[in-house]
């Protein structure tokens, strides 16, 4: 969980991608790697592939060429009892959170540890409980997603997310339907998640305020150009970038304001 | 190229009244952990210290290994001592301590009075909510009627053919199979009295009177009602019928009507083309079986029915049509906004749909004798 990767690979690398969306090419030579502990980005407009490559990286799509590698393992070629302890190594938080409707909060959170742990049922509930405090949510185990508000149940898929203690997050739009204040407490628990277990995170989102509050480094991925147009900082992109799409995107906020 | 850990371990040395557990190796939730009752033994230590030995990666693992010593030493009456742990572990352990004390919502109370207090309560919701989604759809009825070109037409259409010409092929073999087996059963008493020209009028007028309507209302109810419940009852998860009432359209006009009136006319011809097949059915088992010539079992079948008997079986599929869709539609306006929900709404449809088609057939079986029909 935490400390860096015993074989010393980043924790993400991603070479020559190309995902395909029915016969359409959305993205093509799509390279990219992010290191252990970091906190990375994927920005860009509306429709211009950028949860399509969440996707193909979390293998829900599979990519038309190049290679996907989790801590130097190859995700794209594994077989199938590989991919599946590949599968362990991250958690997903989806745009809706996508908790199951038919079961409580604490049945989500602990289906995972049920599959995948010799842990016993009160143990299970203690990790439940770990996970549910947290994320802000202690003593809402009995709940059902229908009885919570939008950033709770974004804040239960995220400790269902983390119930393996995955090395690697996704997030699917975070803020996404939030209100800035909750969008907010949301970046704040990204952080603090970080800074405990100093799990490796990567976000899919054009919210500035969270790009620039949050993010290490982030890719910039174009309609057009079909792939990456940028990679950086988000702040020495948008003062020094020689491309003007990324500085547009970067200070549409600041040119508003 | 995978880098194999050590494995998690804990060692426990009794110093005086100082149990000192020394972690180390990997501590994962994936993998076995060692369990503190085991470390402890029969040790009754003053003092229980835990300090990091050559600790590799740690997960939630530690933190509830953590957490657990710390809750038997409280419970003991024992000093636990966890400083020389790393920071993270500690805030961790503290917010699962914290967490676990924080309580959720109250369950209901199981008192059997309550139950049935609540069911009873239930049942009389569920009825008013009947009445008044039939009074809802009698008045869009009626609207449709003042103004007919208001109706979606093309709607109706397409659910007709969902709900009608979809449903010849499974129509056909079940009535098909019913009259074959009303044939066979009646054949068999017939058959000792050398009555068995008879089977003829069995098959027709009981295909005609009921089998027909009822068989035909039961394979809609499943395979429409559940249909028209899940639309609808993903139309709500979706928010779609919200959208429909903010735009000051009312649900019931826009959905529930045009698939009332397509189940409502495409029942009967249904029925009847049922009643066709199962007759067939019986046609099939007279002239194969019995040595009975399809010319005589016509004949017999056309010398016992007459219009009454035609009558009745539409009145009935009619009204089934009706009560399928009904049933449908409210399940699916009722429905929770969940895939449970979605699901909950299709099998209540079904279930509502064929409840309400027995109680219907009774109830006209006591009047059409009492009307003599």
């Amino acid at each position: 969980m935490n400390g860096p990767a015993a074989n010393g690979a980043p924790a993400i690398a991603v070479e020559g991608l190309e995902c395909r969306y029915g016969g359409t090419t959305v993205l093509r030579d799509v390279s990219f790697t992010v290191s252990a502990g970091e906190l990375f980005f994927v920005i860009g407009g509306s429709g211009c592939g950028k949860t399509t490559l969440l996707r193909h990286l979390v293998g829900l799509a599979a990519p038309a060429a190049g290679t996907v590698r989790y801590f130097g393992e190859d995700f794209t070629a594994a077989g199938r009892a590989e991919r599946r302890r590949l599968l362990r190594t991250f958690g997903v938080l989806y745009q809706s959170a996508a908790l199951w409707s038919s079961m409580t909060v604490a049945e989500n959170v602990a289906l995972p540890l049920e599959l995948y742990t010799p842990l016993s049922r009160r143990e299970r509930q203690e990790i439940v409980a770990l996970k549910l405090a947290q994320v802000g949510l202690a003593g809402c185990e009995e709940y059902f997603p229908a009885e919570l508000s939008g950033g709770m149940r974004k804040r239960a898929g995220l400790a269902r997310a983390l119930a393996l203690d995955p090395r690697i997050v996704f997030f699917d739009e975070p803020s996404a339907g939030l209100d800035p204040v909750t969008s907010r407490q949301l970046d704040e628990l990204i952080l603090q998640i970080r800074a405990t277990l100093g799990t490796t995170m990567v976000i899919v989102s054009h919210e500035l305020a969270s790009i620039y509050a949050l993010a290490d480094r982030v890719i910039l991925i174009d309609r057009g150009a079909r792939g990456i147009v940028a990679e950086g900082r988000p702040r020495d992109l948008a003062a020094a970038s020689p491309d003007p799409r990324v500085r547009e995107f970067l200070t549409r906020e600041a040119e508003k304001a | 190229m995978r880098a194999v850990p050590t494995p998690a371990h804990a060692e426990a040395v009794l110093e005086g009244d100082r149990l000192a557990v020394t972690l180390g190796g990997a501590w994962q939730l994936t993998q076995p952990a060692p369990a503190w009752s085991r470390l402890r033994g029969a040790a009754r230590p003053r003092v229980v210290e835990l300090r990091p030995g050559q600790l590799d990666r740690w997960d939630s693992s530690l933190v509830r290994f953590v957490h657990e010593v710390e809750r038997w030493c409280r419970e003991a009456g024992v000093q636990c001592e966890t400083g020389a742990l790393p920071e993270p572990v500690r805030r961790l352990a503290a917010q699962l301590a914290a967490g676990r004390q924080a309580r959720g919502p109250a369950a209901p109370p199981g008192n059997i009075l309550t139950t049935i207090g609540l069911a009873a309560t239930g049942v009389w919701r569920q009825t008013r909510e009947f009445a008044s989604f039939v009074g809802e759809c009698t008045l869009s009825a009626a609207g449709v009627l003042l103004r007919p070109r208001r109706f979606r037409w093309g709607d109706c259409l397409a659910e007709m053919q969902q709900c009608g010409a979809m449903a010849v092929p499974i129509v056909s073999l079940t009535s098909f199979l019913v009259g074959l087996t009303l044939a066979y059963t009646g054949a068999i008493i017939l058959r000792q009295f050398g009555g068995d020209i008879w089977v003829a009028d069995i098959v027709g007028l009981s295909m005609f009177r009921e089998m027909g309507a009822v068989m035909t209302g039961i394979v809609v109810a499943g395979r429409t009602g559940a249909a028209f419940a899940a639309q609808l009852g993903n139309m709500k998860t979706g928010e779609e019928i919200d959208a429909l009432e903010t735009l000051g359209i009312p649900p019931v006009d826009f959905l529930v009507l045009p698939r009332l009136l397509a189940l409502t006319l495409m029942m009967p011809l249904l029925a009847m083309y049922a009643n066709g097949l199962g007759i067939l059915g019986g046609m099939v088992v007279a002239s194969g079986i019995l040595n009975i010539p399809a010319s005589a079992y016509w004949v017999e079948m056309q010398s016992i029915i007459d219009l009454s008997d035609i009558s009745s079986g539409v009145i009935k599929s009619v009204t089934f049509g009706v009560l399928v869709a009904v049933a449908g539609c409210l399940r699916g306006l009722q429905c929770e906004r969940s895939a449970a929900g979605v699901g909950r709404a299709a099998t209540s449809a079904v279930v509502t749909g064929i409840l309400l088609i027995i109680v219907a057939d009774a109830v006209f079986a006591v009047l059409f004798h009492v009307l003599g029909l």
